[in-house]
């Protein structure tokens, strides 16, 4: 076996879009003149991007997971509560918050897999429910505090050996992008993205492909979760913590060139993808855009992706006409 | 190029010549200098391998591609067609294989489409059904009422409605490109009719098909392309299959089918009064080393036996017995794990997941159904590529950029990672050209020799013949007979239509 560095199918414009938008930021502000600067845009890029990575485990399979902002706000708010400013509570607490994650998980995965509820309608709806028992729950203003040892992983930083300071949330973000590029290498990967190209033959060939869309659904929920301590930690306790998120999540994936409805896309260039989104709104941010139009530009940018997407498809094609039959 | 031709009902004029085409796709020529005349009344088949420029001749025709240099032209006057519109005007349409028909309208809504009958600002239905309806009549189609929804009609009748929708745009030359591909058995046979009918009211017909008994049938001349030329064009009578072959591959294929060499082993899978709802009361062997072809008409429960053994539809009553131990199988993933493949007559439904590479797919059935280390034990994908035979770019190439031929590899492929005991092959080789048919025939008769039992199912009789050790024909659900190798395609269609003395 040859071993050698394979980037997938359409990771490279993304990569093209992230470099560009990362000199642009040289220029724009003096912050980026050193390391430091883009080592914190890292670190405020590590939830979209864990996001990113779990939302594209559900969309190569073939769905959509828009559960997870509002899973991240119900988690930081319960979180805010059940922790009340003290340390003692951090342990257990995070392992309640990965735990109702990977419960969230199975619901999507269950009722989209068992009752045949599009996955889009189910996690539409877990988004509103999670919505409104955050209301109930907190009457609107969250209640209680995160103790400073939950909010090491936002906000700390570990002391490295030869490379000094480095935010445990840019660490969490390598370790989630290196298992998931990892798994995505393995049969079990390889066999999530056939699912979302066609689960037919996933099925005939012997496949379970209930469990396979099942493990995406609890993955993105679980990495949601991951998501909603890193941003806790980092953005504070507020019930708008999570407002968007998933769209946000989608647009990175879709703006690393994964094909809506399943099939194609790399972990690699989703990552990408999320931190190229946080690039162009620290750049837009840098050179006095309003804020306000982050929405609009992350509507355009979702647009023109899978409208590039479809196109490129087409040119793609073109190019690479059948090789032709020999006996 | 000047054709003569004796064929009676063919006009002096063609409808359309093309002449000297020739089209290049970034650098790579894929038409040199084919030329094509049509005239009307006449069903003019095109042939040749996948690859040879059939579709592409199809699409400067159609005005989808321009031609690089070549002359169109269309009752004596020179045109170019700069979009498939233009083509549309000057009479030409084109049948592709997928339908381009809105599933949820009427079939009288489908026919003039953007070209409603309007009556004060409003469509008039009454005149749409009416305009409908005398074009299904001239065509001698009554059975299709122009109100009903489109997805309620079979695929041939949906087929007669895309035709009725080329002639209502007053289309005078028809290309169908692979029409019987998605026609059950008994539907070609309606087909036969229409395409007879069509050429009887003057309409020109370039029939592209792999299949040469259609060809036979139908045609009144022939074109052969090879490697984008143009090879010959001849009247049908003055040609025959291996001839019209030879010319396609450009060598005589001495022997399409090889010989049977291997001696029958054990019994690797017996049915002993096996049935479910569709099949019943099946007891027979296949044995170690043996290629078992199964006949009979679509619908006679062929492929509802594979189905069946491989446990999508379990059978309900009676035995299986694999390597003689009683087995139930009761879905796909028991069904691999005990030994059995199954390559299933719908390559692109069923077979592949098109946009993962070759290699993804080759591994697909191993990934899926084998546990931990068997599943993490890096097969030998090279040997396994180069054991099926697949042209690719490389293991990372999407399969759905492969020729019909190498992705039947590549299935093929991923059942032999598994090493099934027993294979199934549904339609083995439907979509696959002459020269990879071949070879798949070579790779089923070498796994047979290495004791592998193989059940082979098929439609096409000269293949099924050619290549089994023994027939089994079903009719109506049940086994009606068994021949030995060897056996004529009557008594093989006389046992199936259930006509025959059973042996």
């Amino acid at each position: 076996m040859r071993a050698r560095l394979r980037l997938a199918d359409g990771t490279g414009p993304v990569l093209v879009v992230l470099l560009i938008l990362l000199v642009a930021l040289a220029f724009a502000g003096p912050a980026y003149a050193e390391p430091a600067g883009y080592l914190a845009l890292l670190k405020r890029a590590a939830p979209l991007v864990v996001l990113a990575v779990g939302q594209y485990f559900v969309i190569v399979s073939g769905g959509f997971d828009l559960s997870v902002g509002s899973l991240v706000t119900a988690e930081v708010v319960v979180a805010a509560r059940l922790v009340d400013g003290d340390d003692a509570n951090t342990g257990w607490v995070i392992a309640l918050l990965l735990g109702c994650g990977v419960l969230v998980g199975l619901v999507n995965g269950l009722i989209t897999t068992k009752l045949l509820v599009p996955s889009f309608i189910v996690t539409l709806g877990m988004l509103l429910v999670l919505d409104g028992a955050v209301f109930l729950w907190s009457g609107g203003a969250p209640r209680g505090a995160l103790s400073p040892s939950f909010r090491v992983l936002g906000r700390g930083s570990a002391d490295l050996p030869v490379l000094g300071q480095v935010p445990w949330s840019v660490i969490v973000l390598l370790v989630v992008v290196v298992a998931a590029v990892w798994f995505m290498r393995s049969g079990t990967g390889r066999l999530l993205l056939a699912v979302g190209d066609n689960e037919n033959v996933v099925r005939l060939a012997g496949g379970r492909v209930d469990r396979l869309r099942l493990l995406a659904f609890v993955l993105s929920a679980l990495l949601a979760s991951v998501a909603a301590i890193l941003l806790a930690g980092f953005a504070g306790v507020s019930a708008q913590v999570g407002e968007g998120l998933e769209f946000r999540a989608i647009t990175a994936v879709v703006l690393g060139g994964a094909l809506l409805g399943g099939g194609r896309g790399s972990v690699v260039a989703a990552a990408a993808g999320a931190l190229s989104l946080e690039a162009l709104f620290s750049l837009l941010n840098l050179l006095g855009v309003s804020g306000a139009l982050e929405s609009a530009v992350q509507g355009v940018i979702i647009i023109a992706a899978v409208a590039y997407a479809a196109h490129g498809a087409g040119l793609r094609q073109m190019l690479r006409r059948p090789v032709p039959d020999t006996a | 190029m000047a054709v003569t031709h004796g064929t009676p009902g063919v006009e002096d004029d063609p409808v359309v010549r093309l002449e000297g085409i020739e089209k290049s796709f970034f650098g790579v020529p894929v038409l040199r200098g084919v030329d094509l005349s049509l005239h009307a009344g006449e069903v003019h088949a095109l042939v040749g391998e996948n690859g040879a420029g059939k579709s592409t001749l199809l699409k400067v025709l159609a005005g989808v591609h321009r031609p690089d240099s070549g002359r169109i032209v269309v009752r004596d006057e020179e045109v170019t067609f700069a979009s498939p519109r233009d083509a549309q005007a000057a009479g030409i349409a084109i049948i592709h294989q997928e339908f381009t028909l809105l599933e949820h309208r009427t079939v009288a809504e489908n026919v003039f489409l953007g070209r409603e009958p309007v009556r004060r600002g409003q469509v008039d239905r009454r005149a749409l059904e009416a305009d409908t309806r005398r074009l299904l009549d001239w065509l001698g189609e009554d059975g299709i009422e122009p109100g009903t929804e489109v997805a309620r009609l079979s695929v041939a009748r949906k087929q007669v409605v895309e035709i009725v929708k080329a002639l209502s745009a007053d289309a005078r030359v028809l290309a169908m490109d692979e029409p019987t591909a998605a026609l059950a058995d008994n539907e070609v046979e309606l087909l036969y009719g229409l395409v007879r009918r069509l050429r009887d009211r003057g309409i020109a017909i370039l029939y592209v098909s792999h299949r040469m008994r259609e060809v036979f049938d139908l045609s009144s001349r022939i074109t052969v392309l090879k490697d984008g030329a143009f090879v010959t064009c001849a009247p049908t009578a003055d040609l025959d299959t291996d001839q019209v072959v030879r010319h396609m591959v450009g060598r005589p294929l001495e022997t399409l089918y090889p010989e049977r060499t291997g001696v029958p082993g054990a019994v690797r899978i017996a049915l002993r009064g096996a049935g479910n709802e569709r099949v019943r009361n099946l007891t027979f062997d296949v044995r170690a080393g043996e290629i078992v072809g199964l006949a009979g008409l679509q619908g006679s429960g062929r492929s509802a036996i594979a189905r069946a053994i491989w446990g999508v539809e379990p059978f309900t009553t009676g035995t299986v017995e694999l390597d003689g131990v009683p087995t139930r199988v009761t879905g796909p993933r028991t069904a691999v794990r005990k030994g059995i493949g199954y390559v299933t007559e719908d390559r692109k439904g069923e077979g592949l997941a098109l946009r993962q590479s070759v290699r993804d797919n080759a591994l697909l059935v191993r990934r899926a159904a084998c546990r931990g280390a068997v599943a993490r034990q890096a097969a030998d994908l090279t040997r396994l590529l180069g054991e099926v035979g697949v042209v690719a770019r490389g293991p990372h190439q999407e399969v759905r950029y492969l020729s019909g031929g190498n992705q039947q590899k590549v299935v093929l492929g991923k059942w032999l990672a598994v090493r099934p005991r027993v294979l199934i092959v549904d339609e083995p080789t439907r979509g696959v050209d002459v020269g990879a048919k071949q070879a798949l025939y070579r790779l089923l008769r070498g796994l047979a020799d290495d004791g592998m039992a193989i059940l082979m199912i098929s439609s096409e009789l000269p293949e099924l013949i050619g290549m089994s050790d023994r027939i089994l024909v079903m009719h109506e659900g049940a086994l009606a007979g068994e021949l030995p190798a060897g056996a004529d395609e009557e008594t093989v269609m006389a046992l199936a239509t259930g006509h025959g003395a059973a042996a």
